[in-house]
């Protein structure tokens, strides 16, 4: 019998808005109303600002370790705006713009960073998760969440947000599988930012793409331009429709950069050539979307002073409003691990101790009066 | 009321639970079509449905990973693991987000799930099928263990932990999944979680254990002479510690058994805790019969390694003599 081909494939690659600023109207015109980009460029500059001063109250001593979002707002954006609000999104740490565009209130992120678990008590109606420091295992939520929706006949998708380092842990695999498996409406959205950590993505996947990853579960896969909002809206929106419609995943590839440190933890010029960092600079996805909105008449210089201006005010505000939160009480720690304590937590909780002699008064003649500050 | 196997009375629960209450879904492998490994789950799939008795993919980190998921948006998934000796990919899961998600997100997301797992050893299986890890989940803040040694148990036990709103593992000692038969209540009945049973009353040693091996300790109380009270402690966190001190403090001697190995095993927590707060009634040390700390043998040797009657009795003897 002759040797014939099983599987010959290819991945598309999105780019609508190129960061010389070309547009293509073919696929671009009438994606994004004009008004409602005028409002995206405008949050991409607010959420700047938010980065910018998340760094330095973190340098100030205000703030704990923060990882800042500087150069891939626009990925978790344009996928933030191609969803619907009641849709989940799912995300690790790096994905403040979409998740303020989503509803998160700001002051939320902070407080998370600030060391205040209150940041992730995520309000009724604010369909998002809170913040998942271990890599890579929030997509399998991602998948329970759609599994639940579509359980319940609901139209609801969830959108669940990773890097590319998290597409080598074993949980993307298996959510990727649960998904497709299922018939989950899940869209997969990876942030290749290049690095995780110091570790460059060719470590990560010898194969060209990372979007073919999604091949191997029988997936919609697709590659985009992550520093252009255009595509990533078009690309969200198509995997959206195939979510709600067919109840199918898709696994977007979102090549984008960290234009900044992992964390303010790091140092990355231990690890990457300033030369690479310069290049990116250059395809920041906010130059090429001023540029067009300015080309069409949509911004000008005296809109950007003012946008900024509200920027530094709107975020001066929400770094007041997190600080000005109290700090938590000692007896927070224990308040929420149990619907209803266990009795042993209890008595640790109203003595504050865990030596059996001070937990109980009539052990010793002179109790310690314990009181919670 | 009905006399049922301990797998009975579990699959009878879960059949009366699913009726009751829809948001409850039934995942892992091979619990679908084929019942389970173990015929826990036989029949409901044909019952209730596929798409609420579902046969997962082979892969325990996602079975726990999804049912955290469907736990968050407010349903209560049911996920087995087949086997103990597989929890291991999917120990991130329960450990670094069941278990804290409630706490993380100050009570904005719970987990209602109970996680179904056959535990421990003698049956004659191959290696990782016959493990006793309850000590790690119990040294896990955020989780509740439950672990019943009779059908009647089992089926109180599972309907709490399934109506519990936080996260249960719900250990099923293999080993007496049809050992014996009892006399379960047709109707559901519930069993609460942090209260042991005292299955013997006696005044000269407090015998404590759970699963298995409280077969092993009744054994034991049948051959020796002396008025032993057998606490079966049911649920391994939160631990009764007034059903312990009150027996303690009648007896003054105490043995532990439990199939796990030694060092750092739920013994050695319970004996700190005696110690703690019976510490003047005691007449004798704690002593343990447990595992080795050895990995669990191949089955040729498993009942060297199981904590047995004989053993069970010489340590009855010595802290009785003490």
């Amino acid at each position: 019998m002759p040797i014939t081909t099983v599987l010959d494939t290819k991945i598309r690659r999105i780019s609508i808005l190129n960061e010389h600023g070309d547009f293509d109207a073919e696929l671009g015109e009438g994606l994004i109303p004009d008004d409602d980009q005028v409002r995206l460029y405008e949050h991409l500059v607010v959420c700047r600002q938010y980065d910018e001063v998340a760094f330095k109250l973190q340098r100030s001593g205000r703030m704990g370790t923060y990882p800042q979002n500087k150069g891939q707002e626009a990925t978790s954006l344009g996928a933030a705006y191609a969803l619907r609000r009641d849709d989940w999104m799912v995300t690790c740490y790096r994905e403040n713009a979409g998740l303020f565009w989503h509803g998160l209130p700001m002051e939320h992120i902070l407080l998370s960073w600030m060391g205040d678990e209150r940041g992730n008590r995520i309000p009724e109606g604010v369909y998002c998760t809170p913040l998942a420091v271990p890599i890579g295992t929030q997509m399998l939520h991602a998948a329970g969440l759609a599994w639940a929706a579509k359980y319940r006949g609901e139209d609801r998708i969830a959108c669940t947000f990773f890097g590319d380092g998290a597409t080598s842990e074993g949980d993307f695999h298996e959510a990727a599988n649960f998904s497709a498996n299922l018939d989950l409406p899940v869209i997969f959205v990876c942030q290749n930012n290049s690095w995780a950590i110091s570790v460059p993505t060719k470590i990560q996947c010898s194969a060209p793409t990372l979007a073919q990853r999604g091949i191997a579960y029988g997936m919609e896969c697709v590659q985009v331009d992550g520093n252009d909002i255009f595509a990533m809206v078009k690309a969200t929106a198509e995997a959206a429709d195939r979510a709600r419609r067919e109840s199918r995943p898709t696994f977007i590839e979102a090549v984008t950069y960290r234009l900044g440190d992992h964390t303010t933890a790091d140092d990355a010029r231990r690890y990457r050539d300033q030369d690479e960092v310069d290049a990116w600079m250059k395809r920041d996805p906010m130059i090429r979307f001023r540029r067009h909105l300015e080309d069409r008449r949509l911004w000008d210089s005296q809109k950007q002073a003012d946008i900024q201006k509200r920027a530094e005010k709107e975020v001066a505000a929400v770094v007041k409003r997190a600080e000005e939160i109290a700090a938590p009480h000692a007896r927070d720690m224990f308040d929420h691990m149990f619907a209803e304590l266990p009795e042993e937590l209890r008595v640790q909780r109203d003595t504050m101790r865990t030596s059996s002699i001070g937990q109980d008064p009539a052990q010793i003649e002179d109790a310690v009066e314990v009181t919670n500050p | 009321m009905s006399n049922l196997t301990l797998v009975q009375a579990i699959n009878l629960a879960l059949a009366q639970e699913m009726e009751a209450d829809d948001r409850i879904i039934l995942l892992g492998e091979d619990i679908g079509l084929n019942g389970g490994v173990f015929r826990v789950t036989e029949g409901l799939q044909k019952r209730f449905g596929p798409e609420r008795v579902v046969d997962s993919p082979l892969a325990e980190s996602g079975i726990i990973g999804t049912s955290i998921g469907l736990a968050m948006a407010g349903l209560r998934p049911i996920p087995e693991i087949q086997f103990e000796g597989f929890m291991g990919p999917a120990y991130d899961q329960i450990c670094s987000h069941a278990a804290r998600m409630r706490t993380r997100s100050r009570g904005a997301f719970t987990i209602p799930m109970t996680i179904r797992v056959p535990v421990g050893g003698g049956i004659h299986a191959p290696e990782l099928h016959s493990d006793s890890p309850e000590a790690i989940y119990a040294h896990t803040p955020g989780l509740k263990i439950v672990m019943p040694s009779s059908p009647y148990d089992a089926k109180g036990l599972l309907i709490s932990a399934i109506r519990d709103p936080d996260p249960v593992i719900f250990f099923e000692p293999k080993r007496i999944y049809r050992a014996f038969r009892e006399e379960v209540p047709e109707d559901e009945f519930t069993v609460p979680i942090g209260k042991a049973r005292v299955v013997t009353e006696g005044d000269e040693i407090t015998l404590i254990s759970w699963g298995a091996t409280v077969v092993q300790c009744m054994n034991a109380i049948e051959k020796s002479h002396r008025s032993i009270e057998l606490i079966d402690l049911r649920t391994i966190y939160p631990i009764d510690m007034p059903a312990i001190v009150s027996s303690v403090k009648k007896t003054g001697r105490v043995v532990i058994v439990h199939e796990a190995s030694k060092t750092c095993g739920l013994g050695a927590e319970i004996a700190a805790r005696i110690t703690e707060q019976c510490f003047l009634h005691l007449e004798a040390p704690i002593q343990r019969v447990t595992g080795y700390d050895t990995i669990m043998p191949y089955y040729k040797l498993e009942l060297e390694y199981l904590p047995e009657s004989n053993r069970i009795g010489t340590a009855l003897e010595e802290v009785a003599a003490y």
